[in-house]
């Protein structure tokens, strides 16, 4: 039992803390936010210098061999500045595929890629009637001689505006909730047929619809096996949903960091307004749930690659219902406690909230991750 | 980072869990696990077997009886012997007075107090709460006087726990009305056989007699029970506040308690099928349980920080959060637990001690379901109650 991080992970945190407080200002993600992709392309080509695009995949495969460790420590110093940059859905869920299911070749194609920054990849999975549940998939894929014709809508891509390639679910067989017969495939931004829609997200990220009208893959752009993709998509996933919960408790800890400072300088009756004892304890549940989502941000990271599926799933289940329920709570709090600067759009606790908010409804809301696991047994 | 306990440390639980298993009566467990007190019997028998094996007090410093082992050790030790669930040795002995007599007692007073807390030859109770003094502790009012080689002490301590069956309290008496409040109290261990103490019940509102009303009379009490300095039992008390991290959260015991309620509600029914299987009951039970889990890490993080870097003896922050969401649990907990029991929380049955001796209603392991989540209000009140624990938390940690 050992919760401290090693040298070289310290270095990595220390490293990427710097650049960021150097280099990621509220004002300059601003400016990032209003760029035409959305995000600091000058950031990007840091991270991809630093070895962030690298850091999960193996050395062999020209990787840095980071785990899970590592991918919280970076999602978490995200979640303190609100970086925009699509890190998590390139390198995390996209490169999760790439790890997991891509062949020799197919890792040799796109690993160079994105460790150098070139390539931006995005998941395209829900669908207008999927909801969080990961085996409605409505979206079809039919064999075309040795590859395949891909049909279908896709909604709410995450940074699906700027990706290069997306990862789709699409149906190989059977009907739309079975858990067989469906299959991801790679699909080129702009392969004929696929139609975009990017727009602007309540966080002030960007996403996309996407439309597939009998897109043209050939077989080299499949991953894992085309007619039981769930696992790989629930694996992918749980990784996913990890670095979410690390960028959440980044969230969580700039919005209480922000409320402390705020309680301290801010004077009402005479007195800083911590002074009073009905905003200290609100503070304090805040500090609280904020160390408590911590917890579980760690066991999500310790449990995300745990090859037993089950426990793994209890554990992301758990995590993300509790960063999902505790990060609401703190983000309310945070607003409640600055009074009306909170509510401006200037001031940057309400970017915090509204990108908390974002996550709770990114791959399952608490209320879903407490159901699936009451069906599955709980945790003790 | 690494979550996992050592092959070493699982074969220290395995030990543990089989130690448990032989020596525990079942009896005993069982009433534990039905939320039944034990009596003073059950617990001097069940402290003999553990001090016989060494593990009477295993904090405590090894040449007076502790076990050496490290922190992750002691919680692995704590952690079980709730989940079996066992009684805990008498805190107010193991926990509280122990030591603080280990740490700032004399000689004589660690080689004759220190050996008869492990035995519970002598049973300790706590003198600190007065009716002017909870938590506002500092401005409690009970006098000593010194006179020639004794103290007289009068005043009046409450919400004393088991001071009924108790052979010793510790005390914490003014000696200084002048000096500022911390500064003129003084830490004293009283015979509770010495003429001018009377213990009166307090019946708690789910008919549990634990707790006492403590009168002191002109008691005399020889110098030589005073630990420390005079004047200095403030500081001594608040030691105390710090050192009882492992096990403060309860995790273990709440661990038990779920393993309880969803053993209990898949046999008992609601609309047609066990209870446990109704989407409503089981989402509750689960919103708590991750809870918990959080909770578990949360205080692994801390007792992993305490066997990396060495407790600092300074009252930690970490354990004013582990407290405050212990205490939650634990509530959560046996209302959950009375949940189960349906219209079968509602039969009173009273203690075989007051003449009880009605048939049972319902089943019987409802019977304490009810008094226990009525006793278990008392877990955020206790110790500091929460409010306490957030003052210190945003004092110590948020500098506000």
């Amino acid at each position: 039992m050992d919760f401290d991080f090693s040298d070289e992970q310290t270095l990595l945190k220390d490293q990427l803390d710097r650049l960021l407080a150097d280099r990621y200002g509220f004002e300059e993600r601003k400016r990032a936010m209003a760029s035409p992709e959305g995000f600091s392309a000058e950031m990007w080509a840091r991270y991809a210098e630093m070895g962030l695009m690298a850091l999960p995949f193996a050395e062999d495969d020209g990787g840095i061999g980071g785990g899970p460790v590592e991918t919280m420590i970076v999602a978490e110093a995200f979640g303190r500045v609100l970086a925009l940059e699509p890190w998590m859905t390139t390198v995390i869920t996209g490169g999760g595929f790439v790890r997991l299911a891509g062949s020799a070749a197919q890792r040799a194609a796109l690993i160079p890629e994105i460790a150098s920054g070139a390539l931006k990849l995005a998941f395209a999975h829900t669908e207008r009637h999927s909801r969080f549940d990961l085996n409605i998939v409505e979206s079809t894929a039919k064999r075309d001689g040795g590859g395949w014709l891909l049909s279908g809508h896709k909604s709410v891509v995450h940074d699906g505006a700027s990706a290069d390639k997306f990862f789709v679910t699409a149906r190989t067989a059977g009907s739309r909730r079975d858990a067989g017969g469906i299959g991801v495939f790679l699909v080129d931004a702009h392969a004929p047929g696929v139609t975009r829609r990017g727009y602007p997200t309540q966080d002030g990220r960007r996403a996309a619809e996407l439309s597939l009208d009998n897109v043209a893959i050939d077989a080299e752009a499949v991953f894992g096996d085309s007619e039981n993709g769930l696992s790989l998509v629930h694996a992918v996933v749980d990784q996913t949903i990890a670095a979410l919960c690390a960028e959440a408790v980044g969230v969580m800890e700039a919005m209480q960091k922000l409320t402390v400072d705020y309680l301290k300088v801010r004077k009402q009756f005479g007195m800083p307004i911590g002074a009073f004892q009905a905003l200290q304890h609100r503070a304090v549940d805040m500090f609280t749930a904020t160390e408590q989502s911590r917890s579980m941000a760690y066991l999500a990271a310790m449990m995300a690659d745990d090859d037993e599926a089950t426990e793994r799933a209890k554990s992301l289940h758990a995590a993300k219902a509790e960063i999902g329920r505790n990060g609401r709570a703190v983000g309310e709090s945070a607003i409640q406690l600055h009074g009306g600067v909170g509510m401006t759009a200037e001031y940057a606790v309400g970017a915090y909230f509204k990108r908390m908010t974002m996550i709770d409804v990114a791959f399952g809301d608490s209320d879903h991750h407490v159901g699936r696991l009451a069906e599955m047994g709980g945790l003790f | 980072m690494d979550l996992r306990f050592t092959r070493q440390e699982i074969a220290f639980r395995d030990e543990v869990r089989a130690f448990f298993r032989d020596n525990l009566p079942e009896s005993v467990r069982a009433k534990l696990i039905d939320g039944e007190f034990i009596g003073p019997d059950d617990y001097r028998a069940w402290t003999r077997t553990l001090s016989a094996k060494g593990w009477g007090a295993p904090h405590w410093p090894v040449e007076h009886g502790g076990t050496g082992w490290d922190p992750v050790r002691q919680y692995i030790y704590l952690e079980e012997l709730q989940k079996w669930p066992a009684p805990a040795p008498l805190a107010f002995g193991v926990s509280m007075v122990g030591p603080v007599i280990a740490a700032f007692g004399n000689a004589a007073q660690k080689a004759h107090y220190l050996p008869r807390i492990l035995t519970l030859d002598d049973w300790w109770c706590q003198g600190f709460s007065e009716p002017g003094a909870g938590s506002d502790l500092a401005s409690l009012r009970t006098k000593a006087v010194r006179d020639g080689d004794f103290f007289i002490v009068n005043g009046q301590k409450t919400w004393t726990t088991l001071a009924q069956y108790a052979d010793w309290i510790f005390c914490l008496v003014r000696t200084n009305p002048d000096a500022k409040k911390q500064k003129g109290i003084t830490y004293l261990l009283i015979d509770m056989k010495t003429p001018g103490i009377e213990v009166r019940p307090i019946v708690t509102m789910d008919g549990g007699r634990e707790i006492n009303e403590v009168f002191l009379t002109d008691v005399r009490v020889p110098a030589e029970n005073l630990v420390g300095e005079e004047n200095r039992g403030w500081d001594y008390a608040k030691f105390l506040l710090g050192n009882e991290r492992s096990g403060i959260a309860r995790v273990g015991l709440s661990k038990q308690r779920i393993a309880r309620i969803r053993e209990l509600a898949a046999q008992e029914f609601s609309g047609g099928r066990p209870l446990i299987e109704e989407p409503r009951f089981r989402e509750k039970l689960v919103s708590v349980e991750i809870e918990l889990k959080a909770l578990e890490l949360t205080q692994m993080r801390v007792v992993s920080n305490d066997a990396k870097r060495g407790h600092t003896g300074r009252p930690d922050p970490a354990s004013s959060i582990l407290k405050i969401k212990g205490s939650e649990i634990q509530q959560a907990t046996t209302h959950l637990l009375m949940e189960v029991m349906g219209p079968f929380a509602a039969p009173f049955r009273g203690a075989e001690e007051d003449g009880w001796n009605e048939p049972a209603d319902g089943p019987d392991y409802a019977a304490y379901a009810a008094p226990s989540y009525f006793n278990n209000r008392k877990v955020s009140i206790y110790g500091g109650s929460n409010e306490i624990q957030r003052n210190i938390i945003a004092k110590a940690v948020l500098g506000l």
